[in-house]
């Protein structure tokens, strides 16, 4: 879906003059332009109506799945004596 | 990116969705606002509503760039194509109900309307056609700013100027504040807007406001991620500014970015549809890139028109008071076929998602 707040993570396979062919993960590769951000080969960009606006990177994506199991972890310490006694 | 599949682990949805059924209050109803068409279209897709539990709300803001754009702005877009200048939108820009026409109904008439993916479209075919006057309606938020200011920066050709629309986020949200009634209880910020200005422009609805904020990504996990770290942070008695998105969002944002937005923009006071004027909350050309500034070059400037069409209730539906489905209109006389408000026409828009999620 193409809106106009999203946008969609691509792998740069190529970097020229302030252009990048990115790869969405579909056949054919795309150019956009990146001179909004500093980016290499290899690396993963956010692209929005044809400019790549933030980079992201694989230990970044890790991150995330380490918070949420830090959150689903964390011992719900708050839960006050009443609320255990009606959940049990 | 290919970590996307573990972004959507139904056993990690289900852990959470317990985690906020645990930390939700148990008669209160707290109101969570967010403020991005793509968050709707990912809670309307998923169906993560039916996962919260009665006493947990989750409304839709001013979230959808080609909603909030006044008719008085579409108005001027329409003037100019029926003048005979080339004028570029966004796709769903087309269909946007100026006071009278929208663009579509201007390129009925024979004006020319070109729709395109992307500012640079528009540069380029400026460039291989001289002989005509273009205009891009730039609409949008912070997202796609920056890539307006890079073009008129470099310098475009000179028979394209710009006819800027663009709207930024933070001073939505406050107005949404500000609205009595509205009793929001903590906001999801949008995670593609804040990798351009990042989590610091969120800092004064924690400290000002009290009120719980977290930036979020739009994969389901995400968003479910977000409405638990809002109602941890409700039940704590605490306001915090949180990063869900940490993939993609920083404190500083794209600094890069945000340099090439001064660069080009001022930040002035602005009409939003059905919103009324927002104090610093649109972006206008600096006086040293007036040449192409398409109001300065073609002296055109509509400061009213009809924002809402009789029976509509978008100015409602945009802030979250009521729920499409609340509507006389929604599905009835307007739908995505034959729209009759700007939130039927918008891909962002709350009534299309809701339209499109057969949600009647």
């Amino acid at each position: 879906m193409k809106t106009m707040c999203l946008a969609i993570p691509a792998k740069v396979v190529k970097v020229q003059n302030g252009k990048a062919l990115v790869d969405f993960g579909e056949v054919v590769l795309r150019e956009v332009d990146i001179s909004l951000v500093d980016v290499e080969v290899g690396e993963y960009v956010l692209v929005h109506a044809g400019y790549a606006i933030q980079v992201l990177s694989r230990e970044e994506a890790e991150e995330t799945l380490r918070l949420w199991r830090e959150l689903l972890e964390a011992e719900s310490s708050l839960e006050t004596k009443q609320q255990r006694v009606q959940n049990a | 990116m290919l970590e996307h599949l573990r972004f959507r682990n139904p056993d990690l949805a289900k852990r959470v969705a317990e985690k906020i059924r645990e930390t939700a209050p148990k008669k209160d109803v707290v109101k969570i606002c967010h403020v991005c068409g793509t968050h709707e279209w990912t809670i309307t897709h998923y169906g993560l509503r039916s996962l919260l539990p009665s006493t947990v709300e989750v409304i839709a803001g001013p979230g959808c760039p080609v909603c909030v754009t006044p008719a008085s702005e579409v108005d001027e877009a329409v003037a100019l194509a029926l003048k005979g200048v080339v004028v570029a939108c966004f796709g769903d820009a087309l269909r946007v109900p100026g006071s009278e026409k929208s663009l579509l109904d201007a390129r009925a008439e024979g004006a020319d309307v070109r729709v395109v993916y992307s500012a640079m479209d528009a540069v380029h075919m400026a460039e291989k056609e001289p002989d005509k006057e273009f205009v891009f309606f730039a609409i949008g938020f912070e997202t796609t700013a920056p890539s307006t200011a890079l073009e008129v920066l470099r310098k475009p050709p000179r028979n394209l100027s710009f006819l800027v629309s663009h709207r930024l986020i933070p001073p939505a949200m406050e107005l949404l504040l500000g609205i009595g009634d509205l009793n929001i209880d903590g906001f999801i910020a949008p995670g593609h807007v804040s990798t351009v200005i990042g989590l610091k422009a969120y800092e004064v609805f924690p400290k000002a406001y009290r009120m719980p904020t977290v930036v979020a990504g739009f994969e389901p996990l995400d968003v479910l991620f977000a409405i638990y770290m809002i109602l941890k942070q409700i039940k704590e008695g605490t306001a915090r500014l949180e990063n869900e998105y940490v993939r993609a969002v920083s404190w500083e944002g794209n600094i890069k970015a945000q340099e090439i937005m001064q660069r080009a923009f001022d930040t002035v006071d602005g009409q939003w549809r059905g919103l009324g004027e927002l104090p610093s909350s649109t972006l206008k050309l600096k006086e040293e890139h007036a040449a192409f500034d398409a109001r300065e070059k073609f002296g055109i400037r509509i400061t009213s028109g009809r924002d809402i069409p009789p029976g509509c209730q978008c100015h409602l539906i945009m802030i979250g008071k009521i729920r499409p489905t609340e509507c006389p209109l929604f599905m009835k006389a307007c739908t995505p076929q034959k729209p009759v408000g700007a939130c039927m026409v918008g891909i962002e828009g709350t009534c299309r998602i809701w339209a499109k999620s057969q949600i009647k």
